[in-house]
């Protein structure tokens, strides 16, 4: 068995990106199949546009329509292309300067092996067959034959300038949890609630961690707590949001076991949430056995246990 | 030898909106940027280093903000730092800045701070779930409003106090042109009467979501002469503390207190109440403003919210809090610190326009951030300090 246990887990959000005037005109351009650049205060055509000068730090305002064809003055090869490039395929990654233009820029270049690219190669622009004001607009570069002329771009869906581009971003994580958590999380597999003790404080931690926040010392006694605990302090959590798991209104309670030196937040059901109180004593209700996996999600909530509340004296130093 | 003497002679900031679609996050950040050069009549020529500092990355899904932005930021062939101290970063920021000055190392540093909240959505990405775990976050308001519960039942205030602070900051925010909000009429029962949404904090009581950016300008004592009403820095600390520790007091934690008993003895302030004149204090939730008086020492520990229902904290009262509107107003949350350490320099310069404070001599700028573990702040005065 692995010391630790461990979750794929994923991360991702479509960004929506406003592009402000001038990255704006370069992707409005390119929807219209049209690359367009623009002049520094140096006299030098960039493509795609500086936002700004870089020497005279002026807002960009001179644009230059440039060639879709042009010169590679340097590229990579891609043997193994990973999610989110612009081929499933091995392709070159070339910089390529379009005539009219004096700096190059970094795109795709279609061809099947690093033997088919050279620096100085003459190369065009693929456009994209539907144009929406993306660099992915240029579907990539491909090789120029001696005589052939630049692609023309099927005709644009719209007029209105691009003024924003949504960003997909996903990320893609092993989430590992530490030994002393996996400890925590294997406990709540076989119903038990596991921490530790910290041998300086000794101030019992749950989920234990893999050294005292306080003082820094490693933790390694182990503590099996009571599953039942007082409600600390809490919110009624009336607002949707994206991403939200559990249906709102709902009660996100600090609950204090007995013999931990920390709260734990988790969910409080069976009883109004308009009576929920500061001090009111509750024990863990677990899902169905045939439920459980190595999740704080198998306690399924927390629920009053009908005691009386907890003197503040008890809790007030834990808020 | 000690630190040099350090003062702000530029502030700019944008005019924050739910969304400024017109604009990238090179284009805000200049608008900030410009304002405060013109402020202190001098171009990014002039500038020796520039410090820049934005909100966590999940945020706006930029991890790298110097780097695309170096150009636009008038960074190219000087030095360029990020800063990332979570929503105390605006704070951080500007004091990192204000180093390079105290230090000597440079005469004119520019910095600035941005969010452009509208790309993303803050609720999501501070919530989102992790594997093994119970999934019952519920964003900033969800994370604040158990220890807002735990300040009203310690210092047994009134449940209205939260709604005076609103209703405050939101008439301090119709005389700033800048602020987001401008919500006519807020009232303490308007806001009472305000959805809840993480009980005991109401929709009235909890800050917006902004685009938005602010910069400043600090100098040497040189440069500083030919500015007509530099803002001086008497003090800067920061201080930051475990998220998580038993029994970590997360009503009045103990970073923020140590980080203003350091800055008052670095200022030479025996009594803040007495001696701050304008107070810019981070509240991005209303009864974080009773909270952090008592934190940063204005009041006893649970005499805080006694302040606030005084009115003392009004424009008129003994220690104005929030003059511009505050965090409540306007909320882009990597620029809000900044924004408080900006507005702190405005009042002591006479700059501050129609939410001035007459005759203030002496300002706190203050920035917090994280789960309030990371607290930023600075005194700010019309005179040079002596020390």
């Amino acid at each position: 068995m692995s010391r630790t246990l461990q979750a794929p887990v994923t991360v991702a959000f479509d960004y929506t990106r406003s592009t402000g005037p001038v990255v704006g005109r370069f992707l409005s351009g390119l929807r219209d199949g049209v690359v367009v650049g623009a002049r520094t205060s140096t006299g030098q055509v960039v493509v795609p546009p500086l936002e700004f000068d870089p020497v005279t730090h002026e807002a960009t305002t001179e644009f230059v329509e440039v060639s879709s064809v042009g010169t590679v003055t340097s590229w990579t090869w891609v043997p193994e292309p990973v999610k989110g490039q612009p081929f499933d395929r091995p392709f070159a990654f070339a910089l390529v300067t379009l005539d009219g233009a004096d700096v190059p820029f970094l795109h795709a270049l279609d061809v099947s092996s690093p033997a088919e690219v050279t620096t100085g190669m003459r190369v065009r622009v693929r456009w994209a067959a539907e144009r929406v004001g993306h660099i992915n607009d240029i579907a990539c570069f491909e090789p120029l034959a001696p005589g052939e002329a630049a692609a023309t771009a099927p005709a644009a869906s719209s007029s209105e300038p691009v003024t924003g581009v949504v960003t997909e971003v996903s990320l893609d994580y092993d989430y590992a949890a530490s030994p002393e958590e996996s400890l925590f999380y294997r406990g709540l597999n076989e119903g038990r609630i596991m921490g530790q003790r910290c041998p300086t404080c000794q101030k019992v931690y749950v989920p234990p961690r893999s050294a005292c926040p306080s003082d820094g010392t490693p933790t390694a006694e182990e503590v099996e707590l009571s599953q039942t605990g007082t409600i600390t302090t809490f919110c009624i959590v009336n607002v949707p949001f994206l991403g939200q798991k559990i249906t709102p209104p709902y009660v996100s309670a600090y609950v204090l076991l007995d013999g931990a030196d920390i709260a734990v937040l988790h969910l409080i059901l069976g009883v109004p949430a308009d009576e929920v109180r500061m001090g009111m004593r509750v024990r863990a209700v677990w899902k169905p056995e045939e439920e459980w996996a190595y999740s704080l999600e198998n306690i399924d909530h927390f629920a009053p246990t009908g005691e009386p509340d907890a003197d503040y004296d008890t809790y007030k130093h834990h808020l | 030898m000690g630190k040099q003497p350090a003062a702000i002679i530029g502030v700019g900031q944008t005019h924050h909106r739910a969304k400024r679609e017109d604009v990238s996050m090179a284009g805000l950040c200049r608008e900030a940027i410009d304002r405060a050069l013109l402020d202190a009549n001098l171009t990014l020529d002039d500038i020796d280093a520039i410090v820049v500092g934005k909100a966590p990355d999940l945020f706006e899904g930029v991890m790298m903000p110097e780097l695309f932005l170096a150009e636009a930021l008038g960074a190219a062939g000087k030095p360029l730092l990020r800063v990332h101290t979570a929503g105390s970063v605006g704070g951080s920021t500007a004091i990192v800045a204000s180093s390079l000055v105290q230090a000597g190392v440079h005469k004119r540093v520019l910095t600035v701070a941005y969010e452009k909240q509208s790309e993303s959505n803050a609720m999501w990405a501070l919530s989102v779930p992790l594997p093994f775990n119970m999934p019952v976050h519920a964003g900033a308001g969800g994370y604040f409003a158990p220890h807002v519960r735990s300040y009203i039942r310690r210092s047994q205030a009134p449940t209205h106090v939260g709604a005076i602070v609103a209703a405050k900051d939101r008439n301090n925010a119709l005389k700033n042109p800048y602020a987001h909000l401008h919500n006519e009429g807020t009232t303490v029962e308007s806001v009472l009467a305000s959805q809840m949404l993480w009980d005991p904090i109401r929709y009235d009581e909890t800050c917006p979501s902004s685009d938005g950016a602010c910069a400043l300008v600090i100098v040497d004592e040189d440069t500083a002469r030919s500015s007509p009403n530099p803002a001086w820095i008497h003090g800067t600390v920061m201080r930051s503390e475990a998220t998580t520790a038993a029994e970590r007091d997360q009503v009045n934690p103990q970073a923020g207190r140590d980080a203003a008993a350091a800055l008052w003895k670095q200022a030479g302030i025996t009594s803040p109440i007495d001696e701050i004149d304008a107070a810019e204090i981070y509240v991005p939730f209303s009864w974080f403003e009773p909270m952090w008086l008592e934190n940063l020492g204005f009041a006893a520990e649970g005499d805080g919210w006694k302040l606030t229902e005084a009115g003392e904290t009004a424009m008129t009262g003994r220690i104005p809090v929030n003059c511009s509107g505050g965090v409540l107003s306007s909320n882009p949350i990597g620029a809000s610190g900044m924004l408080r350490f900006g507005e702190a320099a405005l009042q002591v310069r006479g700059a501050a326009g129609e939410h001035q404070v007459d005759g203030a001599r002496k300002a706190l700028g203050h920035a917090y951030g994280g789960g309030s573990q990371f607290f930023a702040m600075w005194v700010v005065g019309a005179d040079k300090p002596e020390n």
